[in-house]
């Protein structure tokens, strides 16, 4: 153990379960959005007429259609549980103004997406309900990932060296990084939209080559002016591998249905390949986020004033 | 300290508000009364009244129907001896069954509705019939035959949809669809490979084909009509027929199975 790592657990002891704690938060989150995407595939959102109750009771009988559906209410449970104790741990343990209020936007966040999944069942399935509750948890789950990433360890010890000055290529690599960020988040909504019958499949093709340009201007970005930075460059590779492999899975989805088109579905391979195609969605802007806060992590446009308060002499 | 203050004041906020929203969600799937119709009901003289009678034919051979996989489902798959096969095609020699053919057009005037009412049942897991129509509030009696829930979940495009449980040995579901709607799907969410289809008609000139692809539409007033015939794979004809009083009209649709 570095003396600088031991000084940050000496200062922030509480940190190191919370940071756990994180992980399994966004862990749970994603398997949350896996027993999401498998009701919209099995076509069983409305398997359990009622909210929140299911058939008026906490434990229905989980035949068909609503294991799993009700299985989804149950884990989305789990997660609004972990994500309180998140929030108010987070609080209580974190110093950082940010990091506490992004504690309370998730647990914010995580009432809401209950709310918008009750709503989409009592007025059966509207899209810019669906639609919504399918992004806002895309947007949980990222949240969920960052609160895990800024409690690390690598994190804290990041924040005790100096930022590096801002790149001067432009557009610069962080503001490339966020521009994939807003580009995936808004690919993920012409998806959600497509897989509830709201928009055409063009629309996501066209985002599709969105995402994919993007990531490789940040990974072409990143090779040239940070292939060894183990915080970037790996990170931005493995974006990359990503976003091919969903391009993949999205083609499969495409050419499953048409083969299918008559067949009585749910068809499990269909089931298995679009719910695969929404969980790396998830990653995928989850992975883009990461890859932003440590590219804004390593340069600064701080002040002397933030490295003062860090205790780093500045040097400059 | 502030600050979380203030956003649990917000989500309290936004939680009421959406609670308040959804109240008024929950109606779905109660009778619907159609309002009373003042208007003058037209009445055709049985003496006069003509008749069309037909045939749907499929030519070439049928697509083999996969059979329904209810092994995750014993509740389901305990009703049948053998996994049946799924109706999207009824067909047997030559004769397409589950055609709902209607006079699309060329009536004028109200028609008295049947006070017969409609029944759709559910029975292995499987509606029966797997084709029916009614007439615009007409009474429409859904009942459960199965040791198990089902959730009925009509998927309407001018009618209101509505989706509603009904437990093992529960009180049948009333139903009245208010507007013209042909083959509106509906299905069951817990059970995926559940379909049926449901047509609404403003007038009782009406008919499903049955097992040898025939079917009869009688009562009709002396005109020219257009009659459709739709099916759920193979679409829908159309076909222009004049009948004169008490004149009895043999038709035939024809569908390729390629
Ligand atoms: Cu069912």
């Amino acid at each position: 153990m570095s003396s600088a790592t031991a000084q940050a657990d000496r200062e922030h002891p509480a940190t190191r379960g919370l940071h756990l704690f994180a992980v399994f938060t966004a862990g749970a989150t994603f398997l949350l959005i896996v027993a999401g995407a498998l009701v919209t595939s099995r076509d069983a959102g409305l398997s359990v007429p009622d909210w929140p109750l299911s058939y008026g009771r906490l434990m229905p009988e989980m035949i068909g259609g609503v294991f799993y559906e009700h299985g989804h209410r149950m884990i989305a449970a789990f997660v609004g549980f972990l994500t309180i104790i998140l929030a108010v741990w987070t609080w209580r343990a974190d110093q950082r103004r940010w990091v506490r209020h992004l504690g309370w936007a998730a647990l914010a966040a995580v009432i809401v997406q209950g709310l918008l999944g009750g709503l989409t069942v009592l007025f059966l399935l509207p899209t810019a309900v669906s639609v919504s509750h399918a992004c806002l948890a895309q947007l949980f789950f990222s949240i969920t990932v960052v609160l895990a990433l800024v409690t690390s360890r690598s994190w804290r010890e990041q924040d005790r060296r100096l930022a590096a000055p801002w790149p001067p290529s432009r557009p610069s690599l962080p503001v490339l990084c966020v521009t994939t960020n807003f580009v995936t988040f808004g690919q993920l909504l012409l998806g959600a939209a497509l897989r509830h019958k709201g928009l055409g499949i063009i629309f996501h093709l066209i985002g599709a080559a969105a995402v994919a340009a993007m990531v490789f201007w940040v990974l072409a970005r990143a090779a040239r002016e940070h292939s060894g930075d183990a915080g970037i460059f790996p990170w931005a590779l493995a974006l990359n591998g990503l976003v091919m492999l969903q391009l993949l899975l999205g083609a499969g989805a495409y050419w499953i249905r048409e083969v299918t088109r008559h067949a009585v579905q749910p068809l499990w391979p269909m089931v298995v390949i679009t719910v695969g195609h929404v969980a790396l969605g998830a990653l995928i802007l989850a992975l883009g986020v990461v890859l932003t806060f440590q590219v804004h992590h390593r340069f600064g446009r701080q002040t002397s004033s933030s490295f003062e308060r860090e205790g780093v002499p500045v040097t400059t | 300290m502030r600050f979380s203050r203030s956003v649990s004041g917000w989500m309290m906020a936004g939680l009421l508000a959406l609670s308040l929203a959804c109240g008024g969600g929950d109606d779905a799937g109660e009778v619907a009364d159609a309002p009373e119709m003042e208007e003058a009901v037209v009445t055709v003289d049985p003496a006069k009244a003509a008749t069309i009678t037909g045939k749907v034919k499929l030519d070439g051979d049928p697509p083999r129907m996969p059979a329904i996989n209810m092994s995750a489902e014993p509740d389901c798959r305990g009703l049948h001896e053998a996994a049946p096969p799924a109706e999207v095609v009824v067909a047997s020699d030559g004769m397409l069954q589950n055609v709902f053919v209607w006079v699309k057009s060329g009536l004028d005037g109200k028609f008295a509705v049947s006070d017969t009412p409609a029944m759709l049942d559910q029975k292995g897991c499987i509606y029966s019939p797997h084709v029916l129509a009614v007439q615009t509030g007409q009474l429409l009696k859904i009942s459960n035959s199965d040791p198990t829930t089902h959730n009925v979940h009509p998927l309407p495009k001018t009618n209101r949809e509505w989706n509603r449980s009904q437990p093992a040995e529960g009180a049948d579901i009333e139903y009245k669809f208010p507007r013209e709607e042909i083959m509106i799907a509906v299905k069951c969410n817990i059970h995926p490979w559940m379909r049926s289809y449901i047509s609404v008609v403003n007038h009782p000139f009406f008919a499903v084909s049955g097992a040898d692809g025939s079917f009869e539409i009688k009562g009709l007033p002396a005109g020219s009509y257009t009659v459709e015939a739709v099916h759920e794979r193979f679409g829908s004809q159309e076909m222009s027929v004049t009948l004169g009083d008490a004149e009895s009209k043999d038709i035939e649709f024809s569908y390729s199975a390629s």
